[in-house]
């Protein structure tokens, strides 16, 4: 674990945020920061230990696969930012 | 008695004895929002015409359910139909919900009428609500002092008067600490005893749903409504549902509660382990067996949460894009344009900050040492309490190492402010429950006692909790407002 190796400007692209070049300063010394708190989980010795996903782990769980009512697409479509006939306006992604 | 100092519990029973109607509680609580509300700052909106339309409706039909014409208030981040659910967020800012989380159904089908949604920090990330978007909120014990966070307006409505009870969410203690250091009772169910469905994900495998309330009565109360496996949530336990009210008729005597010493240590404010101590004492007076158990990882707790919560947040808010719902920024070029600008814009400070950890503890040549080491680290987490709860029926610790801080006491380092989360992260982490209640004051600010149960253990940490509140008056203080 190398704590200063965090390349703010790289995640934020991974993350698809846009940021400011202050804001990425500001996070590289405070995620620097709390990284180096992170580096204590480097001292635990988890040879042989199981990773836990969930605390209760519930494996397949179905349902009957039948036919049921859905979000009407007026709905689903209520909170769009824009949108054109009954579809989400998007811009050109293919040329 | 002004109606707007009621419980839940007698809220529900004096309309059913008709000695006042919905309406009038509705009607007695806007009032009261509207005297304090300003300077509390508890809610992000009143729905007054929607709970009194309500209320009348409720008063005019024969009772259905155990919260018939009782009114509740939600977080901001529990959809209910046609209501916003902002999340204390820009990126949510016009969001209005189009269906209802299945808490908030389940309230819904048992009578309940809703206030108004309550402030917390942004999409549940913080301890203060000064993460809010909108505003801060103001502790009503100490209006420059923070309710605690992330579910501060919960915890302050509740205190204030402004309502009987409303909803939270804990992801890392995002009830209990509000609730402890705004003198509440706040419950942290057991993962999966509520259903997440239609709670805005911020870490999924530690976000539960639970009531903020005035006494432990009210908790059992709504729990008994909330609880439930729901074919839309698949991590819902399949567990039947006690009557919780039930647990609230035993005392104490013979029980065994659990001092984990790790929990014991400086840094602690003295004032809150004495009062703790003095809990604990209590407890024992009445019968109950004090033992000292460790947890040896109490240490990495807060390490394993954050790498954890953030790793799951950034995968949970991928979905503010600015496409289907939320805020879009103007004048993209291309859609990864729309993408960026929008999260930066609509996502605030914290947000952020947790979304660049999250996605870094993620990527590649990092998830090993990371990710994976704090999946570890959280099984032996959760061992911990595993061979605790074989020594001890419930465990006894405080609930906040400090009362409340003021506001913008600890904005400038993350750092510290996760640090504070020390005492409620490991719960959710191991999945159990827990709750907090008020075990008196110092600085004459409210301190938490929180008692943790083991899975499905509600009965038992709400026997300790009502066993203690029995005996004691704290929860009857009122902030002077």
């Amino acid at each position: 674990m190398n704590p200063q190796g965090i390349d703010v400007t790289y995640v934020a692209q991974l993350a698809r945020l846009q940021l400011s070049p202050e804001e990425i300063e500001r996070y590289q010394a405070q995620l620097s920061q709390i990284l180096s708190h992170v580096e204590n989980l480097g001292a635990l010795n988890v040879e042989g230990i199981e990773p836990t996903a969930h605390a209760f782990p519930q494996t397949n769980v179905f349902r009957k696969d039948e036919v049921r009512p859905s979000l009407p697409v007026s709905e689903a479509l209520k909170n769009a930012p824009q949108r054109v006939n009954d579809l989400f306006k998007v811009p050109k992604v293919v040329e | 008695m002004s109606l707007h100092a009621l419980t839940v519990a007698e809220a529900a029973d004096g309309l059913r004895q008709k000695k006042f109607s919905s309406l009038e509680l509705v009607q007695s609580l806007v009032d009261r929002m509207q005297k304090v509300d300003p300077r509390v700052k508890a809610f992000l909106s009143i729905d007054a015409e929607g709970a009194l339309a309500e209320a009348k409706k409720k008063d005019a039909s024969p009772p259905q359910g155990p919260l018939h014409g009782v009114p509740i208030a939600l977080k901001d981040n529990l959809n209910a139909t046609g209501q916003p659910c902002t999340c204390a967020s820009q990126i949510l800012k016009n969001f209005v919900s189009v269906y209802d989380a299945t808490a908030v159904r389940k309230l819904r089908e048992a009578g309940a009428v809703f206030l108004g949604r309550t402030n917390m920090d942004e999409f549940a990330m913080g301890s203060s609500t000064e993460n809010s978007s909108f505003h801060p909120t103001h502790n009503p014990w100490d209006l420059e002092r923070i309710p605690g966070g992330s579910s501060g307006g919960s915890a302050a409505a509740v205190a204030a008067d402004e309502c009987f009870a409303a909803l939270g969410s804990d992801t890392g203690g995002s009830i209990r600490q509000p609730a402890s250091v705004s003198g509440c009772v706040g419950l942290k169910p057991t993962y999966g005893r509520v259903s997440r469905f239609g709670l805005v994900a911020f870490a999924s495998s530690l976000d539960q749903i639970g009531p903020i309330t005035k006494n432990v009565r009210d908790a059992a109360l709504l729990l008994n409504v909330l609880c439930g496996q729901d074919p839309m949530d698949t991590t819902s336990l399949p567990s039947p549902v006690p009557d919780f009210t039930q647990a609230l008729k035993q005392d104490v005597r013979g029980m065994r509660l659990g001092l984990p010493k790790e929990y014991f240590v400086e840094g602690m404010d003295p004032e809150v382990e004495k009062l703790v101590r003095a809990a604990v004492a209590e407890l024992e007076k009445q019968g109950a067996k004090i033992v000292e158990i460790s947890l040896p990882h109490t240490e990495q707790a807060v390490a394993t949460y954050y790498v954890i919560a953030t790793a799951e947040a950034s995968a949970n808010l991928a979905r503010f894009d600015g496409v289907r719902y939320g805020f879009r920024a103007e004048n993209p070029h291309d859609l990864i344009d729309l993408y960026g600008k929008s999260r930066a814009q609509g996502f605030g400070t914290e947000v952020k900050r947790r979304i660049i950890l999250g996605t870094y503890v993620l990527s590649s040549g990092y998830y090993d040492a990371y990710y994976l080491r704090a999946q570890k680290a959280r099984t032996l987490i959760r061992r911990d309490f595993e061979n605790a709860f074989k020594e001890c029926d419930a465990i006894m610790t405080p609930t906040s190492p400090t009362v409340a801080f003021k506001i913008g006491e600890k904005t400038s380092s993350p750092l510290q402010m996760y640090l504070a989360d020390i005492f409620t992260i490991a719960a959710n982490l191991a999945g159990i429950c827990g709750i907090s209640l008020p075990c008196g004051f110092a600085q004459k600010m409210p301190v938490g006692l929180q008692i943790l149960g083991p899975s499905l253990g509600e009965e038992s940490i709400l026997r300790v909790a009502n066993a203690y509140e029995q005996a004691t008056a704290w929860h009857k203080e009122r902030p002077n407002l």
